[in-house]
């Protein structure tokens, strides 16, 4: 499987685990780093406390809106805000399909929405075909060189 | 000066009374200087008559002898009447025969006698009087007096007269002085009284009557007019005063429903928020649990089914379809919220060409299905495109769903008029409903059928009423059961 990893930012812990293993069934369990809030998700892009961010940007971040401390949207917002993560895809998966919702993401620069099924057939799949997407037939855009 | 025209009352009254009186004193002084002048012109010539025929009498012994100087005796007689100026007796071939004075210088004395008879020539009376005895005439007397007496009675008239004109025009100014106020006043009264009620607005004001004439009359009209004005302003003012409180306290009234109504409308902009927040969270927080409920039932079923019975694994299916029925039940109910909350845009709606859509969406979905579908053409409503639409989606979908268990199901969209008023029309002649459930229909979560039988939530048709009633229009529906429904609803 192509390098490049899936940073999943989550905070219920039976989605974290639900996801995990439809993309488990599928072998991406490895790809996968899982931020449990708002905070944690920034951490890891920029390093806690102006500390450095990882080495690698994931390939792709599935991130839902409703989260503790900092919301989704407040992360895309950052995201899209820094030079370095500017063009990283990001993918909104969430429980709300509020129209509001869906223009606020997109505006902030969403890559793509996705609202998470109900039915876990229907969610394995989603989640299935997002790793696949993401991980294997998207061309991420280049890096930028770290200052 | 000012024209006659607008002089005040008072100088026109004075002097029109002058002119009058002025003129008839002018008149009647004329007619008596002139009465007196001819009267004593008159007597004097006939005094001077007289005295010529005594004269002529004397004269005839001194004529028919030719006696110069006793002709110029008898004339010098006349010396004692001062206002004598010449005398002269001609005899019969009309040459003088004496004078008087005696000296008379020739343009006193005529060179020959004239016609006989008395007349004022060049400010004297002279006159010519034949001379004769026994029928014989002698001679002509002459004798010229002066007019002194004339001119005198003349000149003492004449300043009688204008003494008497005088006198008389001032005591008829007098009088006009005095007695034009009894005109003057009251007309004068009138327009001060007219001047103040206009320019003071004051309708109170009275002219005051000053007799029982016409004028009294004209006074009397202006002040019952002025009583009428005055009741009709003080209404008038009674009115304003009223209309301005009665403004007032609509206004008041006005301000306060105002203040009530934006109280309202925050309270219903906090409920309308709180509202939003409700629908979010539910949208969001109660179907992550469902999630995971149907996940792990699922995970359960893939991972353990070997040590589940047939029991266990059927009641852990119908926890899958429970949480899933649950999740359309929520998304229901999400809808339903929207349409509630949802701005509305309206314009002219092709109702037909929506129809359409939705028929080829439901075939699309379904094929397998044969339903005869008759949507009449050309049918147009004003209304939101969004919310029609999905109202319109409702009935059809319902019609649709209804008719699964008929063998030639059909459905039709139509409009046609009820009382006056036009109505579009959505009828199946599918399961039908019972007529006592009719007020049931439009209930939330009201199903008329068991899951088993036809599936659904019971909030279709609660949304579409909302959807028409939000359009200010009706929805009603009739049936029976097994012999279709008919769905009417106005715009």
């Amino acid at each position: 499987m192509n390098a490049g990893k899936i940073l999943l930012v989550e905070d219920n812990p039976d989605d974290i685990a639900l996801t995990m293993r439809a993309l488990k069934s599928h072998n991406m369990t490895n790809d996968v780093v899982v931020a449990q809030d708002g905070v944690q998700a920034l951490d890891y892009l920029f390093g806690a406390e102006g500390g450095a961010g990882p080495d690698e940007l994931p390939a792709v971040v599935l991130l839902d809106l409703k989260l503790p401390k900092v919301n989704g949207l407040e992360v895309l917002q950052r995201i899209r805000a820094d030079e370095r993560t500017r063009l990283l895809p990001v993918v909104i998966l969430t429980s709300s399909d509020e129209e509001r919702d869906l223009i606020d993401g997109y505006r902030l620069g969403a890559n793509s929405y996705v609202r998470k099924p109900v039915d876990f057939v229907e969610f394995t799949q989603a989640a299935k075909q997002l790793g696949l997407y993401w991980l294997l037939m998207n061309r991420a855009p280049p890096v930028p060189r770290r200052l | 000066m000012s024209p006659l025209r607008d002089w005040p009352i008072k100088r026109k009254l004075t002097a029109i009374l002058l002119l009058i009186s002025g003129l008839v004193l002018v008149l009647t002084s004329a007619a008596f200087v002139t009465y007196q002048v001819v009267t004593f012109r008159g007597t004097i010539q006939s005094h001077l008559a007289t005295r010529s025929r005594i004269l002529a009498a004397n004269s005839t012994a001194a004529l028919a002898f030719a006696n110069e100087a006793d002709a110029t005796e008898i004339l010098a007689a006349l010396k004692y009447d001062p206002h004598m100026v010449a005398a002269a007796l001609y005899n019969q071939d009309g040459r003088v025969l004496a004078t008087y004075p005696v000296a008379a210088t020739a343009d006193l004395i005529p060179a020959a006698p004239q016609p006989d008879g008395y007349r004022f020539e060049g400010g004297r009376l002279v006159g010519f009087t034949p001379v004769a005895q026994g029928g014989k005439r002698l001679g002509t007397l002459y004798i010229a007096s002066d007019t002194k007496d004339v001119s005198d009675a003349l000149r003492l008239s004449g300043i009688i007269a204008i003494v008497v004109l005088a006198i008389a025009m001032l005591a008829a100014y007098a009088l006009a002085a005095a007695l034009q106020g009894r005109i003057s006043a009251p007309i004068l009264a009138l327009a001060e009284t007219a001047t103040a009620v206009s320019t003071r607005q004051d309708y109170s004001v009275r002219a005051p009557k000053l007799g029982e004439d016409e004028l009294g009359t004209l006074t009397d009209a202006f002040n019952q007019m002025l009583v009428r004005i005055e009741d009709q302003d003080r209404e008038l003012r009674r009115y304003a005063t009223e209309l301005e409180q009665r403004v007032a306290e609509r206004t008041q009234e006005l301000q306060e429903r105002h203040e009530a109504v934006r109280r309202n409308a925050a309270e219903l902009l906090a409920a309308n928020q709180e509202l939003d927040a409700f629908a979010y969270s539910v949208s969001h927080d109660l179907r992550a649990p469902l999630r995971s409920i149907d996940g792990f039932s699922h995970v359960l079923l893939e991972d353990y089914a070997a040590q589940l019975d047939q029991a266990g694994r059927d009641s852990l299916q119908r926890v899958r379809a429970a949480s899933q029925r649950m999740a359309t039940l929520i998304d229901d109910l999400l809808k339903l919220a929207r349409v509630t909350r949802a701005e509305m845009r309206t314009e002219v709606v092709d109702l037909s060409g929506m129809a359409r859509d939705i028929v080829a969406e439901l075939q699309r979905a379904t094929p397998e299905r044969h339903v005869e579908f008759a949507i009449a053409p050309g049918l147009e409503a004003r209304g939101d495109p969004r919310l029609l639409r999905v109202a319109l989606d409702n009935l059809l979908r319902n019609g649709w769903k209804y008719t699964a268990k008929q063998p030639r199901p059909q459905i039709e969209f139509a409009s046609t008029n009820v009382n006056g008023e036009r109505a579009f029309v959505v009828r199946d002649n599918g399961a039908g409903f019972d007529m006592k459930y009719a007020d049931k229909l439009f209930g939330v979560f009201q199903r008329l059928h068991s899951a088993a039988e036809f599936e659904g939530t019971g909030v279709g048709l609660a949304t579409v009423r909302r959807i028409i009633t939000r359009h200010g229009g009706r929805i009603w529906a009739e049936g029976a059961v097994d012999r279709g429904a008919t769905f009417y609803f106005t715009l």
